[in-house]
């Protein structure tokens, strides 16, 4: 088990050597993640882990993929994807363009079920989907919309909960045990790192997904990222978050009205 | 000061109690709870694996069963004491040292989120001597390596007698693990933690 000050000593490296700066994370989480990493990558002692990640470039690549966390899955929560359906979505068709940033978009399944919401509802065509991670690993995964066949099932069933019709598995074709996505929804894509701790805003959106991405944060990294958010939404956009996050006690929140039961806010002052 | 006299003669103090369960846990909870006689003196985590809902029903039907405050995790929620604490769904559930939770969604462990492990071994580092730890029916190996954690800094763990348990697998875990200090039935958890109490009104 890793000593807080080693835990310190470790943040101090990748910050100095590297430039990633974990300072702001929640400290539970982050601590399991290491300690879960020294037993997997059977470290004999801290001082060997730390020599690996300050000397060995690649080993920092799987340690900051491992340090955070990339579980995602498609239609997850689906009555919240019911809802970007049937209530937020309706309320964009007019507009020229619709701009979205998913942010801190891990292997891109939510990115696709977006794509998915979009077509269904005839507005994929002008829409750009913004897809940002800190790791360049995950994304290049997402970029190639290619996901494991045992999950189709759940992700099915999470389609149809969300009021989806179609069958959903015209949207992809199964190769040996892995699923591609029909390329038609990835054009419209656009992929690119960015690291919510230190990047600063890059557009103007009119709606803007991070969703389980602020509970790995302290409450003042939260601050400044729902600043940068705040700051990256047009007027009457949207903001979603995960299903236990929440923008009260924040600084922005009374310019946003949440929707009814679901972590969905618009943009109103 | 919590006084609970124990085989071995000494007393419990604590500031966190945390109940683990899996399968049959939810109807001992549902005979444990009337039975806690409110103000706690500690906070009272529960961790029960169960579906992947994102609905609130278990917090509001134990809510019914005691008129000790139940709350569904939140991110950030402050730690206080006098108050019953559940696990969200499709969460794992930690605590930080400034006394707030947080919560984590990675991988699931004993094919679990939430897990009674990453909570206890998350309270065990926080609370250290300050912690109880208590395992319930199950039939899933989740709680024990949790409880080893709690023993190794300090707290104190309980397991339900297997025989009682609706499935006697996770508490018999525990047991063949060596990290229960104590076995009890249901009475006998009921009395355990009212006896932590020190804030009871007798």
């Amino acid at each position: 088990m890793i000593e807080e000050e080693e835990i310190d000593l470790l943040l101090k490296d990748l910050y100095e050597v590297y430039g990633y700066d974990f300072t702001q994370y929640a400290r539970a989480s982050l601590k399991r993640r290491i300690n879960r990493l020294w037993t997997l990558d059977k470290f004999p002692s801290f001082a060997e882990l730390r020599y690996r990640v300050r000397s060995d470039p690649d080993y920092l690549k799987r340690f900051v993929e491992e340090l955070t966390v990339n579980v995602t899955e498609m239609f997850r929560d689906p009555t919240y994807y019911r809802t970007l359906r049937t209530e937020v979505l309706p309320t964009l068709t007019a507009k020229p363009f619709i701009r979205i940033w998913h942010a801190g978009c891990s292997t891109g399944e939510e990115v696709f079920s977006m794509a998915i919401l979009l077509k269904e509802v005839r507005l994929l065509h002008k829409s750009i989907l913004y897809a940002t991670d800190l790791n360049p690993e995950v994304l290049e995964s997402a970029r190639k919309g290619i996901f494991s066949m045992s999950a189709m099932k759940q992700y099915s069933e999470n389609y149809i909960l969300s009021g989806g019709t179609t069958d959903f598995s015209t949207y992809y074709t199964a190769h040996y045990g892995r699923v591609k996505f029909n390329e038609e929804l990835a054009e419209k894509m656009v992929f690119s790192t960015h690291n919510l701790v230190s990047d600063r805003s890059f557009n103007e959106f009119d709606l803007i997904l991070c969703r389980n991405v602020l509970i790995y944060f302290t409450k003042t990294l939260q601050e400044r990222v729902l600043t940068l958010f705040d700051e990256s939404l047009a007027p009457l956009s949207y903001l979603g978050l995960g299903s236990k996050e929440t923008l009260k006690f924040s600084s922005i929140q009374s310019r946003y009205k949440q929707l009814e039961g679901e972590k969905i806010w618009r943009k109103i002052g | 000061m919590a006084k609970n006299r124990l085989n071995a003669g000494h007393s419990v103090d604590c500031s966190v109690v945390v109940i683990g369960g899996s399968t049959g846990s939810i109807d001992v909870l549902l005979r444990l709870l009337p039975a806690l006689q409110p103000p706690l003196s500690f906070a009272l985590i529960i961790v029960v694996h169960r579906r992947n809902t994102a609905d609130s029903t278990l917090a509001h039907l134990f809510s019914l069963k005691t008129s000790v405050p139940v709350k569904e995790v939140d991110d950030k929620d402050v730690i206080r004491p006098g108050t019953i604490y559940l696990a969200p769904a499709d969460y794992h559930l930690l605590l930080e040292r400034d006394g707030t939770f947080s919560l984590d969604d990675s991988e699931k462990i004993n094919y679990s989120r939430p897990s009674i492990d990453v909570t206890f071994e998350s309270a065990a580092d926080v609370c250290g001597s300050q912690l109880v730890g208590v395992l319930l029916s199950g039939a899933n190996a989740d709680g024990t390596a949790g409880l080893k954690a709690i023993k190794s800094t300090g707290g104190f763990t309980v397991v339900q007698e297997p025989n009682t348990a609706q499935v006697g697998f996770m508490p018999q875990q525990a047991i063949s693990g060596g990290v229960a200090d104590n076995v009890l039935d249901i009475p006998g958890l009921i009395r355990f933690i009212n006896d932590l109490n020190t804030t009871r009104s007798r």
